[in-house]
């Protein structure tokens, strides 16, 4: 029996550039850019570094319906120096949040960052916190922000900072999130510490299945953008609530979190400790056999989505 | 009175000096210097396994520790430079001379051993080339070799890497000289037997498996668009007007591209079982599609494939194993098999000059040239016919008679006008040139030669260089192809377009090719993951493969 | 950054309604292709921002293909490039055109 029929010929995520994410997600058509690639705002710093810049500085943001739900959408291009923040990117997403937070309307976010951009390294950085304070003023007016993590450059430094931020999190197989990354891990703690060239072990510490059973992420979906999009729209169906009652529970959470499973050395540890008796086999494990064991064994999504 | 027995004395002297070191053939790791220098003399010709893919590494560290005064001015005769210890024999004195085939991996460093004159270079060879003179002028007085297990009477089991092993065994064991084999384990019965124990004198256990070289897996999420567009021209301008069967593919993402389009832009035209059903290859993880499809017959492999093992023996249909189920590859005789019984050769270089000749040479590297000298030349002692040979005969000599023409191998190489940095692939003069004006080389390390190269491939279109009648139309019709490089510019414009009136050039719109339609949704595969779902999880990526 | 501009005569205008395309992603080895509708029909006007400085030449005679070669005119083609080979280039420029040409939505 072939197996030619298991590759998928559908959108891959992992593969598209930040504009065919959002034609994939959006209703068709529905789609309105803000600050577009004519508008050239660019960024006003890499000239002196000699670095080409990209019209839209490497995240697109807009309005678009969403099975027919009005929302906001930015996408950020991994391709384009790593996805990282800098001035004029961050200040998109800035902007779209405050948006949001005045018009009411929900917010999805396609991450693909390695971080700050270190040739804006202050306008990154404030570029992040003024995005974490963005989003949490956002959900507290009563909006969804919903966070898709899946492509190339996965979601890292302040990226995955504003990731956990979100309401609720989509993350497929492919995709990454963590603040530091392999290298720098390596280069701080020693490779005996963490391999970064072990890509299984990289993706058994940050990778999307990992997060889904540790809890990190909400929904778990296939490297598709159908899949992405079914995931956006469940996730903004749910309800939302953010106040202090729960983000104390949150506090409360992740501290047991920790006592649990901090002295776990390695994914598959956390596997085990969460109950699941054969854990080698779940980076290879096929999505529906993968969703059925974390059903019954995952860590409980966190109270403060 | 002349004594016709000296060299199997000598052996028998040698296996007695060694078996103070070793008990029956077994021998302790820790040891293991102490054999070899007993066993091995100043001035040897050794043959320390560096295949294309498995290295002897355990006996290459052994070989480095001897006492450069008590073991001096050997002679290598080996197919790959490829550990750092290859090299180090040199840097200390234990080694002197050199005769080899492919250096990749060390090919700045030969480089400069060479110009600081630490290596007295023999020749550089095809590998079937060198393994021929293994059997005439070259044979090994003692040949290092690596095996997965062995049992206590020396019967070794060099499974799916079993590579250039039996030809050297060959060559040594009864050329009276001294086999010593590393192993994985010393076992009660070895799975099967590849090496018979007579032939092997010194059994090593190293307690791991021998170090292979993943060489052959080309992740398809690196295949660009340009790629794929030189492999549909590829299948669409050669394979399918010559209809080719039986081929070899060189390494390379063109390739890739190449085999990962059969099952779709090779299927939408009708192709499978008219083209590429046999082939001469290893096992490439991107031919997994194709083979799931039903697309190939037969392959016979040189070597093995890191994380392949599981799938090949699922598939022993298609592929060579033994009686034990796993692979058996046979580097000899895969490349005699690509010579004479395939009726293509394509495969990717670094520079091709206005003549057709190509060569793989920079200034500061020497890799050698592995198997494409020989997978990519004409066999004139070839007899048989097949329908692209005849053809290719044909037109390169369409008025000789036709009962006295012989046929023509397909000889193609394949590229974009525009390589790694950036840097064009067609040149006026080779840097194989300055090389050998620079070390004094009797000849330029050409890998592939002109009156050997039949067609060029590129994202401009392919030229026939059989078509040609003389050296401009030769000329023309290679710049015609050579894109915007200088090469490319300075063409001569109409006698290009009149060249394309005879179909020595064929542009992608000749052949009913959009460029725009080169996609990567064409790959039957997108990413190594997809091709190990092809695969029914068969196949297992090496870890730096993967993203899950 | 080098920055050239080429003002071409460009044989065949492009057809559709669409007033802006864009094509391509700056990172190493590819460029991004913005084109945009202005200028007279028979006219192509392209400005190119690259790192890599002294291949004036190359560019002249990648552009000069694609106005032969593609329906050009009425264009204002802008281009950040990341080092692209002169293939990839001419890919994206044809890509940038058939995208233009398409029918708006």
């Amino acid at each position: 029996m072939t197996s030619l029929a298991n590759v998928q010929h559908s959108v891959s995520w992992f593969e598209a550039g930040a504009r065919q994410r959002i034609a994939g997600l959006v209703d068709a058509g529905s789609f309105v850019e803000f600050i577009g690639p004519e508008k050239r705002e660019v960024s006003p710093h890499l000239a002196l570094f000699d670095l080409p810049v990209q019209f839209d500085d490497g995240i697109v943001v807009g309005a678009a319906t969403l099975d027919g739900r009005s929302v906001l959408i930015a996408a950020q291009e991994g391709r384009f120096m790593g996805g990282a923040f800098g001035e004029v990117h961050g200040a998109k997403l800035v902007g779209l949040l405050h948006a949001a937070r005045e018009l009411g309307r929900d917010v999805v976010i396609a991450f693909d960052t390695g971080g700050v951009r270190l040739q804006e390294a202050n306008a990154g950085e404030l570029a992040i916190s003024e995005i974490m304070r963005a989003v949490i003023e956002a959900r507290r007016s009563g909006v969804h922000v919903v966070g898709l993590i899946g492509g190339r450059a996965g979601c890292y430094g302040g990226g995955s900072i504003i990731a956990e931020c979100c309401s609720a999190l989509v993350a497929s197989e492919q995709g990454r999130l963590s603040v530091s990354g392999p290298e720098v891990i390596e280069t701080n703690k020693g490779v005996e510490e963490f391999d970064s060239r072990d890509r299984a072990l990289v993706w058994r510490t940050m990778g999307g299945k990992h997060r889904y059973l540790i809890g990190g992420v909400d929904l778990f979906v296939d490297d598709e953008a159908n899949a992405f999009r079914l995931a956006a729209i469940a996730a903004l169906g749910r309800s939302s609530c953010f106040d202090e009652t729960v983000v104390r529970a949150e506090q409360a959470r992740l501290v047991h979190r920790l006592q649990r499973l901090g002295a776990c050395h390695d994914g598959t540890d956390v596997w085990a400790a969460l109950g699941i008796a054969d854990p080698a086999p779940i980076p290879g494990m096929p999505t529906d056999q993968f969703l059925a064991i974390a059903a019954s064994h995952r860590e409980n999504v966190d109270d403060a989505r | 009175m002349r004594e016709w027995d000296t060299r199997k004395t000598a052996r028998d002297a040698r296996i007695d000096a060694g078996s103070a070191h070793a008990t029956g053939k077994i021998v302790a790791p820790a040891n293991l210097t102490a054999l070899l220098q007993a066993v091995v003399r100043s001035g040897d010709r050794v043959c320390l396994e560096g295949d294309n893919q498995k290295q002897a590494d355990l006996l290459a560290q052994g070989l480095a520790s001897v006492d450069p005064a008590v073991v001096h001015d050997l002679h290598i005769v080996q197919s790959g430079i490829v550990l750092p210890e290859h090299l180090d024999l040199f840097e200390k004195g234990i080694a002197k001379r050199l005769d080899f085939s492919f250096s990749g991996p060390q090919s700045a460093r030969v480089a400069s051993l060479l110009f600081g004159g630490k290596i007295e270079l023999g020749a550089v060879h095809t590998y079937l080339e060198l393994f021929a003179r293994y059997f005439i002028d070259l044979t090994p007085n003692v040949a290092l070799i690596a095996a997965v297990s062995a049992d206590r009477e020396g019967n070794l089991y060099t499974g799916p890497n079993t590579e250039d092993t039996p030809t050297v065994v060959e060559a040594t064991g009864y050329g009276n000289g001294v086999v010593i084999a590393q192993v994985g384990e010393i076992v009660d019965k070895v799975p099967r037997v590849d090496i018979p124990g007579d032939l092997v004198h010194f059994v090593v256990d190293a307690g791991r498996h021998f170090y292979v070289e993943p060489l052959f897996t080309r992740d398809p999420a690196a295949i660009t668009e340009t790629q794929i567009l030189t492999a549909m021209i590829a299948i669409k301008g050669l394979y399918q007007p010559y209809g080719v069967k039986r081929l070899n593919h060189g390494i390379g993402f063109n390739t890739a591209a190449i085999e990962l389009l059969l099952p779709t832009f090779g299927e939408k035209l009708g192709l499978r079982g008219k083209i590429c059903t046999h082939f001469a290859l290893n096992p490439h993880p991107t031919m997994i599609p194709a083979i799931e499809a039903g697309w190939v017959e037969q392959i016979h492999s040189f070597g093995s494939e890191v994380g392949m093992e599981d799938y090949i023996r699922a598939r022993s249909d298609v592929f060579f194993t033994g009686p034990d189920g796993s692979l058996r590859s046979n580097r000899a005789f895969c490349q005699t098999a690509g010579l004479y019984a395939c009726d293509m050769f394509i495969g990717s270089t670094l520079q091709i000059d206005l003549n057709g000749h190509s060569s793989t040479v920079t200034e500061s590297r020497i890799a050698g040239f592995g198997g494409a000298p020989n997978m990519g030349s004409d066999p004139r002692g070839r007899r048989h016919p097949s329908d692209p040979w005849l053809k290719a005969g044909a037109e390169a000599d369409p008025d000789g008679p036709a009962l006295l023409r012989r046929g023509r191998k397909l000889v193609v190489q394949i590229g974009e006008t525009f390589g790694e940095g950036n840097a064009p692939l067609f040149v006026e003069k080779l840097a194989a040139l300055e090389l050998a004006e620079k070390l004094n080389l009797p000849l330029a390390p050409v890998m592939v030669y002109a009156d050997d190269t039949t067609h060029i491939v590129t994202e401009e279109g392919i030229a026939n260089l059989l078509l040609c009648r003389n050296a401009d139309e030769r000329e023309q019709a290679i710049r015609g192809v050579a894109g915007f490089t200088d090469v490319g510019r300075g063409r001569d414009h109409k006698m290009v377009e009149r060249l394309r009136a005879r179909k020595i050039i064929q542009r992608p719109e000749d052949l009913g090719i959009d460029p725009l339609d080169a996609d990567r949704s064409l790959l039957a595969a997108r990413s190594i993951k997809d091709l190990m779902l092809a695969s029914g999880g068969l196949y297992a990526p090496p870890s730096k493969f993967r993203n899950w | 950054m080098e920055i050239l501009r080429f003002d071409l005569e460009a044989p065949r205008p492009a057809s559709g309604t669409r007033q802006l395309a864009l094509v391509g992603v700056v990172a190493s080895g590819n460029l991004e292709i913005l084109l945009e509708r202005a200028g007279p029909s028979n006219r192509c006007s392209i400005e190119i921002s690259t790192a890599a400085r002294g291949f004036r030449a190359l560019w002249e005679a990648v552009t000069a293909d694609f106005v032969a070669h593609r329906a050009a005119g009425g264009l204002h083609i802008s281009i950040n490039d990341g080092g692209a080979r002169p293939d990839t280039v001419a890919l994206r420029l044809a890509q940038g055109v058939r995208l233009i040409e398409e029918t708006a939505p």
